[in-house]
């Protein structure tokens, strides 16, 4: 199935990436070319291969629930593009109005 | 020892000097230092090394000096010179994964493979250059300019380790850290004429590698000789509670594989730093007719196809005479999965990509680009501007394969002939095979602006992708030149028996002798 | 009202912040009152190169609210990303479970329908996530500030079936969940504080079709009563909506509490792909049958379970019970007073009476109130033994609460230990019968309910010594 245009818009936009219009064109055909390449898996049985990867491997490791102090040299400020009063400052949602969306 | 041949020595043969007061820190950081100048390693040149500091080094040299004379045993590493692939964290140098993103980047901390090398008397002297964010295999995706290969400055140093695997080549340092997704370390490595190893997955520790695909990195280790490659690995190795995918199994000490015998007890992860300090420094023996007796050595079919260049298979078959003529059995095997591999890699690695590079967005580090319209804008500003076009190519390839409709048809059936693929290894490594022999890549070292093709260019991991995505260890080692450019072997291994492939390894390093690079 | 012609269908998704010392994946602190930013690491910032690591007591409390609402916990779960930007998610994905949680297949017990029948809402799903930062949009002008103290904080996800039919009926599943979880022990649960966050999805349908009607997704809302207001506002948008011939879009809404209504999320639906695909950087959560058998067998006594059993041992009524059992720690303070007392109702009235007076007046809480059980007990015993009257105990409370002496010594310190002496009875009596001589004349005219009065001047005057009864007893034989 070919990438169309539309697709790559969508997924430049999921993506946060900001892609004109030559460069979109020019990612319609790259990408449907590498994806061709792709097809040739749809042939493969996989019908009895387990889903769940990993498991072999063991369980994921937990910590202890203790503070550890945060090992790190230098201040937030030393690396980030804008702070004020201890806050991240980012411009704000452009269709945001009021206060109140947020979280997960 | 005398630093005059400072670009011949390898690690092993500094630090014994070093610790023993017989040579100091300082005189190596200047050796290094003078040998990147020399060569033109710096941005202008070869472009091998992306940031350094001569004097910050010198003052790290002098505290390590003092600490030598005050009685403390510094560690098996003691005053060799590292370079670290710049997608790696170290405090004191910038970690700009080669990306525009990152440019002045310093990571407030560091990761835990560089924290174990200056443990182990490592002296960290520089980041080099890389395909941006390890996604490449040529090293001309880096922001900063393409790295150039030393034994032919119109070529590729491969990648996206180039710039370590350079480094290594030209004798800035004897061993450095590269990061491997699908190759990155052995193709390089192949293409530079040096030793490059891969370990299985789990087997380093990831904090601090700035991660492409996570299910798939590793970082590995360059060196000049195999030697180097695994005193290099034996200080990185090992449990680390930061990186829930790292694994507890017992590390052996690699070096004693040079001695041509089974592995011997294993090493408590806990007390690693202390353990190499005082390992044995084996000599490697001389090959015998014995060497590799009882090892059987799996060539499989579909590493050697009809269309595999007649001089890399050449080199390939020389190398196979070497293992026979050792004691070791070759047998005629196949991974029948192994021809997925590219289309299965090249849906996994960019999938978790595209949500990897997610962090990068302009609000907490590295560069942000506000045109002024509202936070979206400043988003799509700074990750356009910020990423080069192969990062961009495989985030939008990665979203695609996860978004709504293609999940199943593309992540999930990648996923499962992953397993298949991984199937395979352990159905080979089952039936009494020791270690598989393949070339590393399907050519040599190409000249720089030769593949504009991606798929092309994704093709040069045909070789290696399996054993990431196997998640088996694996190494390339020199078998020869072709038209002057180096031939890399790779050996591949059963999970977490790094110390097997490093038997095979020593033994075809020392049957090749001087035709290794020839 | 064209709502009677439809039939409200409910499920709610509710978030819940676990009680842990540090954050989910990273050992920063959980505690809220830090300057911005200040509890945050390599990790909850996503700086290049870090790794999450699963704290462990987030997966015991996990598994303990999973048990604790009766569902299946899989032996094998995993962690997945669920991908989109927004400011304060600092790696652009959210560690969340998507098709392998922790757990399944719950149920709560809500209560009776108006025919008996048990009314159980269902528990679709349970899974473990991060929480994001806070974004403060109402900071600074055209600018959000965010705090990322919170991001990376152990959340719980319960997910209901749409089981529910009223808002009434979401609000008593909602407090009894959030008893639950109080008895469990594994979370704040104050809305308030953001520890418990309600999104509810809401569609309607007639009553008696099966298939159900569109949803939309209803957020915002930062109270039960605003989740019941919420989900009437919408029920009755949604069926004038059909009513007019309209259609229910899919989306999500945002409950304004001050206007009262839902108005549509600001952020575009469509552009929702979430791309959920197993997180790499930890294998799979796995747990031992074993372990799960243990923590089980630890689950503490649930409110309905208390509510049963406190009713038979102390012979209370369903609303005294009920009024009981609000609060855990409520419960254990009556039943440790009502044990070591030996007498259930008067250990009922004192916690239910001048316990909450004091407490209300202190806004202390019972875990930390002043006056332990065992003090309160003996008090309760030398009402009972006839050491001090009813009046003087209240007394005798209020120093116990004042200076936390035991109810025997704050007896005898102020000389309330009950007088049945006659004469000095007899003599208050006189003192009484003196200084109000017009009720005095009336009583002894015959004026029988006067003598309540009376009695209580002399109480007062005894400063609650004197023992009531005899006093009484004089009064009867002095009015005759």
């Amino acid at each position: 199935m070919p990438v169309t245009r539309e697709d790559v818009l969508h997924i430049a936009e999921l993506a946060r990436l900001g892609v004109d219009a030559p460069r979109a064109d020019e990612l319609t055909k790259e990408l449907s070319a590498i994806l061709s390449h792709m097809e040739v898996l749809s042939q493969v049985d996989t019908a009895t291969v387990p889903t769940t990867a990993g498991v072999a491997a063991g369980g994921t490791p937990l910590r202890p629930d203790v503070g550890v102090p945060a090992l790190m040299s230098g201040t937030l400020a030393s690396f980030a593009p804008k702070m004020r009063d201890g806050f991240f400052i980012v411009p704000r949602l452009a269709t945001h109005e009021d206060s109140s969306e947020s979280g997960a | 020892m005398s630093v005059d041949n400072y670009t011949q020595l390898g690690a092993a043969q500094i630090a014994p000097g070093v610790r023993a007061g017989k040579t100091s820190p300082a005189e190596m950081i200047r050796a290094s230092f003078k040998r990147a100048a020399d060569i033109g390693g710096g941005p202008d040149e070869l472009n091998i090394i992306l940031h350094a500091d001569e004097n910050a080094s010198l003052e790290e040299a002098e505290q390590m000096q003092a600490r030598i004379q005050s009685g403390t045993d510094i560690g098996v590493l003691a005053g060799v010179p590292v370079a670290i692939k710049d997608n790696i964290a170290s405090l004191g140098l910038p970690t700009t994964c080669g990306s525009k993103i990152l440019r002045g980047y310093v990571s407030p901390f560091e990761a835990t493979a560089v924290a174990r090398l200056r443990a182990n008397g490592a002296l960290i002297v520089a980041k080099t250059n890389m395909d941006e964010f390890a996604m490449g295999s040529s090293t001309e995706n880096s922001a900063y300019g393409p790295t150039r290969n030393p034994l032919d400055v119109r070529c590729v140093p491969g990648g996206s380790s180039g710039g370590s695997a350079a480094a290594v080549a030209a004798g800035i340092t004897p061993i450095a850290l590269g990061s491997e997704t699908g190759g990155s370390v052995r193709q390089p490595a192949a293409f530079c004429g040096v030793v490059g190893v891969k370990p299985s997955y789990g087997r380093v520790s990831r904090y601090g590698l700035v991660a492409f695909a996570s299910s798939l990195d590793q970082i590995g280790v360059l060196g000049r000789t195999v030697d180097d490659a695994a005193l290099g690995l034996e200080s990185i190795a090992g449990f680390d509670k930061l990186d829930s995918t790292s694994s507890d199994a017992d590390v052996p000490i690699y070096r004693l594989a040079a001695l041509g015998k089974p592995a011997p007890e294993a090493r408590n992860p806990d007390t690693e730093a202390i353990r190499i300090g005082r390992s044995p420094v084996p000599l490697p023996p001389p090959p015998g007719p014995t060497t590799l007796e009882g090892v059987v050595i799996g060539k499989p079919k579909e590493y050697f196809p009809d269309s595999l260049d007649p001089d890399i298979r050449r080199m390939c078959d020389r190398a196979l005479d070497r293992f026979r003529s050792m004691g070791a059995t070759v047998r005629e095997i196949s991974l029948p999965r192994s021809p997925l591999a590219i289309p299965v890699y090249y849906i996994l690695a960019p999938a978790e990509a595209s949500s990897n590079l997610a962090r990068f967005d302009g609000v907490r580090y590295g560069l942000r680009v506000d045109p002024g319209k509202g936070l979206k804008a400043m988003y799509e500003a700074t990750r356009s501007e910020g990423f080069g076009p192969e990062v961009t190519r495989r985030i939008l390839l990665g979203t695609y394969v996860l978004s709504a409709g293609y999940y199943d048809a593309y992540y999930k059936k990648a996923q499962a002939v992953r397993t298949l693929i991984a199937d395979d290894f352990r159905a080979v490594f089952t039936s009494g095979v020791h270690a598989i022999f393949t070339p590393t890549t399907p050519t040599t070292a190409f000249p720089i602006g030769a593949i504009s093709d991606p798929y092309e260019m994704y093709l040069n991991d045909i070789f290696t992708v399996t054993a990431n995505l196997a998640g088996v260890p694996a190494i390339s080692v020199p078998i020869g030149r072709v038209r002057r450019l180096p031939v890399g072997g790779q050996i591949i291994t059963a999970h977490f028996d790094e110390y097997a492939m490093f038997r095979v390894a020593y033994a075809l390093e020392a049957g090749l002798g001087a035709e290794a690079h020839q | 009202m064209s709502s009677g012609r439809y039939e409200m269908v409910v499920g709610l998704e509710v978030h819940v912040q676990l009680k842990t010392r540090t954050k989910a994946f990273c050992g920063c602190s959980t505690d809220f009152g830090a300057p911005p930013n200040a509890n945050v690491c390599p990790v909850c910032l996503a700086l290049p190169g870090a790794l999450p690591v699963l704290n462990e007591h987030a997966v015991e409390l996990a598994v303990r609210a999973a048990l604790g609402l009766g569902c299946r916990i899989d032996p094998i779960s995993v962690f997945a990303r669920k991908n989109y930007f927004y400011p304060d998610l600092p790696k652009g994905y959210q560690i969340s479970q998507f098709d392998q949680p922790l757990a399944t297949g719950g149920s709560v017990f809500v209560g009776q329908s108006e025919k008996g029948a048990e009314l159980r809402i269902g528990i679709t799903r349970l899974h473990m996530e991060e929480d994001a930062g806070k974004s403060i949009h109402d900071r600074y002008p055209g600018e959000t500030a965010i705090d990322l103290n919170r991001a990376g904080v152990p959340l719980i996800e319960i997910v209901s079936e749409p089981d529910i039919r009223t808002s009434a009926g979401a609000g008593a599943y909602l407090r009894t969940l959030k008893q639950i979880l109080q008895y469990l022990d594994v979370s704040d649960v104050s809305m308030e504080e953001g520890s418990l966050r309600v999104d509810a999805n809401i569609s309607v349908r007639p009553p008696g079709q099966a298939k159900l009607g569109t949803k939309t997704e209803v957020k915002n809302m930062n109270s039960f009563s605003a989740v019941e207001k919420a989900l009437d506002s919408e029920f009755a948008r949604q069926c004038a909506l059909l009513d007019s011939g309209g259609m229910v879009e899919q989306q999500t809404l945002l409950w304004d509490g001050a206007r009262e209504t839902v108005r549509p999320s600001r952020t575009k639906e469509g552009s929702h792909d979430y791309r959920y695909f197993p997180e790499p950087d930890l294998r799979p959560l796995m747990l031992d049958s074993k372990w799960v058998d243990h923590m089980r067998k630890d689950l503490p006594e649930l409110p309905a379970a208390r509510k049963t059993r406190l009713a038979t041992e102390y012979g209370l009524s369903v609303v005294e019970v009920e009024q009981l059992t609000a609060d855990p720690a409520l419960a254990e303070y009556f039943e440790e007073v009502a044990r070591a007392a030996g007498d259930g109702k008067a250990a009922y009235n004192w916690v239910m009476g001048e316990v909450q007076v004091a407490l209300r007046t202190s806004s202390e809480e019972i875990g930390r109130f002043r006056v332990r059980p065992a003090d309160l007990a003996q008090l309760i015993k030398l009402v009972r033994d006839g050491t001090i009257s009813h009046t003087a105990a209240k007394r005798v409370f209020a120093q116990m609460v004042a200076t936390g002496k035991p109810a025997a010594q704050v007896a005898a310190d102020e000389g309330l230990a009950q007088v049945g002496d006659e004469g000095a009875i007899a003599t208050w009596v006189d003192e009484v019968l003196n200084e109000h001589p017009g009720e005095a004349a009336r009583y002894l005219a015959g004026e029988k309910k006067l003598q309540g009065v009376l009695v209580g001047f002399v109480m007062k005057k005894s400063k609650g010594r004197a023992d009531p009864k005899r006093v009484n007893q004089l009064l009867s034989s002095r009015g005759g």
